[in-house]
């Protein structure tokens, strides 16, 4: 099968019933991508799939082939990893990123969400050290940032 | 002192001595070998890197998904493997026959309790491990698991706590204490309030199950753990395995968090190492979120039936307390009956403790272990106690404080500045009251904590410096989330004068670096901090032997900062320009944890004050805003420091209203395996407020950076004073956790009667 992961293509003999998280990790070496429930409770393993959170941990890769993949390894360089580094939002960091990859789909999808939209969209992302308060600044801390680089950009003069 | 030795005398000088080494709040008394702690304290208040908010230095790698925790690491030709565990409370395996199992595809090895000591025949709890596969891929081993027949002889479980007391069957002698008389006590009381108080057993659910990748290298064994104790590990490995303990090399550089449940090298490691022997390939043993939830240790449930006295002006007279830890089948008796004895100045205490033995999965070490349930317990009573003498509740903990243990004085103790501070959170009460509406009712409730957290020795660290300036701190600590990792660097880029990002920092293998102690019981800043800083400050001091002959000054006018050599009668060189000298040759400083102060409590205190809402209709609580405010002594890093306040107090909501583990009653089959089944808190669940106060005020008598451990104390007042609030919301006491929705109605409508019978009484 013909699996795009951040960009590239990867022709694989992958056997039927394996998880796109396994394939992830145990076949393309993306470790980033991490399981911690491996039965879609816990949110560590989200990954973009067209750009849509998704549980790669209860995701067959067959499901996903020739769509566009995008794990934490293709977010390395987005402003939230920066913002949650700078706002401490995360502690043993496993969970982190997974909480990273469903922020980059958030703010994808609304630049300026509230606090009470961040909660309610990250409630899948479980991190049991209790980074939440931080995560949250770390959002709209990036969503303000972002904010700001783009007025910026449209008033260069200014 | 320059001798013909010239400074030498003025180096650590090893020592042994005898001392009580605490961990988790158990004492033992051991020698020591000790190196003398001779530097003094950094003045109170900021420097200009320690004291400064600092996001952690392992950030970057952790948010791009680059750290390789023990979960990432792929060897070579590595097997994995499934275990067997029974699916019985209490069983004996007549017959355990691998015939289907060895023949089935993929499979490279099969142990059973002939085999190896860990793997059991007889089962005394759900989810021991009976029997272990490996094979090429999980998956495969999965398989050949279920294909292992064992014919099980089924007993009947003792899964209920009271009636294992009953029966004697306990882990340990029943553990009494006394002191003055209680009886007296209570006869001299004003007010008595009795109660029993229940708490549930709860999951870590670290997010990195407990996990191990074994390789043989000939006859030395790599052993990559997700641990909090690296050395810890290679002892108990080389116990069991009879290898020196220097053929054992364990390395955990990630670790996806372990809140006391991978104090121990556990099972699986074992597991790991025998089957990596049988294959002679690398192999590796996870355990499922599901087998995580059942043998990986939890924290054990308690009941408590506690009984206070006090004079109307609220002066405590009597504190007695039975305490029934459900240890499980096997697991210590953690010191649940400890706030009853230390909170507060009451002459007359008596505790009677029992730790039950069950045919559950053995407790482990979770965050605060026993004075996480105690101090619900106590705290609770003491606010029922205030209620029925209509005393502030602020007061009367600050009426019963306790100032100084009579032979064993505190190395320092702030709470009464905590209960200050507590003011302005604890005056909004009126404001909150006046804010319920309809069935939702607001109140205010406050707790107070004492634990350990202090640390000891030994512990070590070295830090080398090459001509480029650069300093690497190398010690084989574990960082397991606290972000310790920063806090060392900081600590030493302090003492060096250096920018953070000139100085590195090495940990996680034992191979690369010294004896580093356990990351356990708030203890890992305060046991390894004053090593590294002793260990920077060799280093420093060498720096500035080579200055002092290379711009003949005296040394003792010459000191580090802002990486520059600066000289008190003029003159500053770069750090660089003075190492650069070095060429090829390098700096090596070592340091060393010095000893606790002699004869003295080192402790950590501090008071929480929680707002929150009650639907008295349906049950629900909300907690709007929790104020923390903790003495632990010298804060290194007051961003990372909030951070595990915010995050002791969201676990501490996750016990106090959601999380429990379930039993099937009957066959004492575990539940809630998997995270829909158990109720861990969500983003959504956090108050929308936590302010987080701590002292920073350095402990005087504590090592050479007066820094206490932080990693508990703020999960230990918090459920005592959520239930507080609900008490001053809807004047029901709850006694029970987890506060579900029917402990909270259940509690709302004994408060009821309780009110019906008191308006009832004058007519009758």
């Amino acid at each position: 099968m013909e699996l795009v992961v951040n960009g590239g293509s990867y022709s694989l003999e992958t056997p039927v019933g394996r998880s796109l998280a396994e394939t992830l990790r145990d076949v393309l070496g993306l470790t980033g991508t991490k399981i911690g429930c491996n039965e879609g409770h816990c949110g560590a393993c989200t990954v973009l799939v067209d750009g849509v959170p998704t549980l790669s941990c209860i995701t067959l890769v067959h499901t996903v082939e020739g769509r566009d993949v995008t794990t934490i390894e293709g977010l390395r360089d987005h402003p939230l990893v920066d913002s949650f580094v700078r706002s401490d939002a995360l502690q043993c960091g496993f969970c982190t990123p997974g909480q990273i990859v469903s922020a980059a789909a958030l703010v994808e999808a609304n630049p300026e969400p509230s606090r009470e939209q961040i909660r309610h969209q990250m409630a899948g992302n479980l991190c049991r050290c209790g980074a939440y308060p931080k995560i949250e600044e770390a959002i709209v801390a990036c969503a303000r940032q972002t904010k700001l680089a783009a007025v910026a950009e449209e008033a260069p003069d200014a | 002192m320059n001798g013909p030795y010239g400074d030498l005398w003025t180096r650590s000088v090893a020592r042994l001595i005898k001392t009580e080494k605490e961990v988790e709040g158990r004492y033992e008394d051991v020698w020591l070998v000790v190196e003398e702690d001779a530097l003094d304290q950094w003045p109170a208040g900021p420097g200009e890197i320690v004291g400064q908010p600092t996001p952690r230095i392992t950030g970057p790698q952790r948010a791009r998904g680059e750290a390789r925790y023990t979960a990432d690491v792929q060897l070579p030709g590595m097997l994995h493997t499934a275990v067997l565990r029974s699916p019985h409370a209490y069983a004996r395996a007549k017959s355990i026959d691998f015939t289907r199992a060895l023949a089935a595809p993929g499979v490279r090895a099969a142990i059973g309790p002939d085999d190896l000591d860990v793997l059991v025949d007889e089962a005394g709890y759900p989810g021991v491990a009976v029997a272990a596969v490996a094979a090429d891929t999980f998956d495969a081993a999965r398989d050949a698991v279920a294909l292992i027949d064992v014919d099980w002889e089924v007993l009947e479980p003792v899964l209920d706590p009271d009636e294992a007391v009953g029966r004697k069957q306990l882990l340990i002698e029943p553990r009494k204490y006394e002191r003055g008389d209680v009886e007296r006590g209570f006869a001299e009381a004003d007010a008595v309030v009795e109660a029993e108080f229940r708490t549930q057993t709860v999951l870590h659910n670290s997010m990195e199950t407990h996990q191990t990748v074994c390789e043989w290298q000939g006859d030395r064994l790599d052993v990559y753990i997700s641990t909090q104790f690296i050395w810890g590990v290679r002892d108990e490995v080389a116990e069991q395995l009879g290898l020196p303990p220097d053929k054992v090399r364990v390395v955990c550089e990630f670790m996806g968090g372990g809140f006391g449940s991978k104090n121990g090298a556990g099972d699986h490691t074992f597991i790991a190492a025998e089957l990596a022997r049988r294959t002679g390939r690398p192999v590796r043993c996870a355990l499922t979120r599901r087998e995580e939830n059942q043998a990986s240790g939890n924290r054990n449930a308690t009941i408590q039936r506690l009984k206070a006295g006090a004079r109307s002006d609220g002066t405590l007279v009597a504190l007695s307390g039975k305490f029934v830890n459900a240890v499980g089948w096997s697991g210590w008796t953690a010191t649940t009956e400890g706030p009853m004895q230390m909170l507060y100045a009451c002459d007359n205490v008596q505790t009677v403790t029992y730790g039950a033995k069950i045919n559950t999965p053995p407790m482990r070490a979770f965050r605060a272990p026993g004075f996480v349930e105690g101090t619900f317990g106590l705290e609770c009573l003491l606010d029922e106690l205030a209620a029925k003498l209509d005393l502030d509740p602020l007061e009367v903990r600050r009426l019963n404080y306790s100032h100084a243990d009579d032979d064993r004085p505190y190395s320092s103790k702030r709470l009464m500045e905590c209960y200050k501070r507590a003011e302005p959170h604890w005056e909004r009460r009126h404001e909150v009251r006046a804010r319920s509406e309809g069935a939702w009712k607001r109140g205010v409730g406050l707790a107070s904590q004492v634990w350990y957290g202090g640390g000891g020795p030994p512990s070590y660290a070295w830090v080398r410096l090459g001509a480029d300036g650069r300093a690497t701190v190398i010690t084989a600590m574990q960082d397991i989330g606290t972000g310790t990792a920063t806090a060392m660097t900081q600590i030493a880029a302090e003492e060096l004068g250096l920018p953070l990002d000139s100085v590195d920092f090495v940990l996680g293998d034992s191979a690369r670096g010294p004896y580093a102690s356990i990351s356990a019981g708030s203890s890992t800043t305060p046991s390894m901090g004053p090593a590294v800083r002793a260990a920077a400050a060799d280093a420093g001091r060498q720096i500035l032997e080579i200055a002092a002959q290379r711009y003949d000054k005296e040394q003792r006018v010459l000191s580090l900062k802002n990486g520059h050599v600066v000289s008190s009668d003029g003159g500053s060189w770069a750090v660089a320009e003075v190492v650069g000298l070095l060429e090829d040759a390098q700096i090596l400083g070592k340091g060393a944890r010095g000893p606790n102060p002699a004869g003295m409590q080192v402790l950590t205190f501090g008071v929480q004050v929680v707002e929150v809402s009650v639907d008295t209709e349906t049950g629900e609580v909300r907690v709007d805003r929790v104020a923390a405010i903790h003495d632990v002594g010298r804060v290194i890093n007051p961003l990372g420091a909030s951070s595990q306040v915010e995050g002791g107090i969201i676990q501490g909501i996750g016990h106090t209203l959601s999380e429990e583990r379930l039993l099937d009653p009957q066959t004492g089959t575990i539940l809630t395996q998997s995270l829909d089944a158990y109720r861990l808190p969500t983003i959504a669940d956090v108050p929308p407020e936590i302010v987080t106060d701590l002292l920073d005020i350095p402990d005087e008598h504590l090592t050479n950076l007066g820094s206490k451990g932080l990693g508990e104390p703020p999960i230990v007042p918090i459920a005592a004073a959520i239930a507080n609030a609900i008490r001053d919301a809807t004047g029901a006491d709850v006694r029970s956790l987890p506060i579900s929705r029917e402990e909270m109605l259940r509690a709302l409508r004994e408060a009821r009667q309780r009110a019906g019978e008191k308006v009832a009484a004058p007519a009758s």
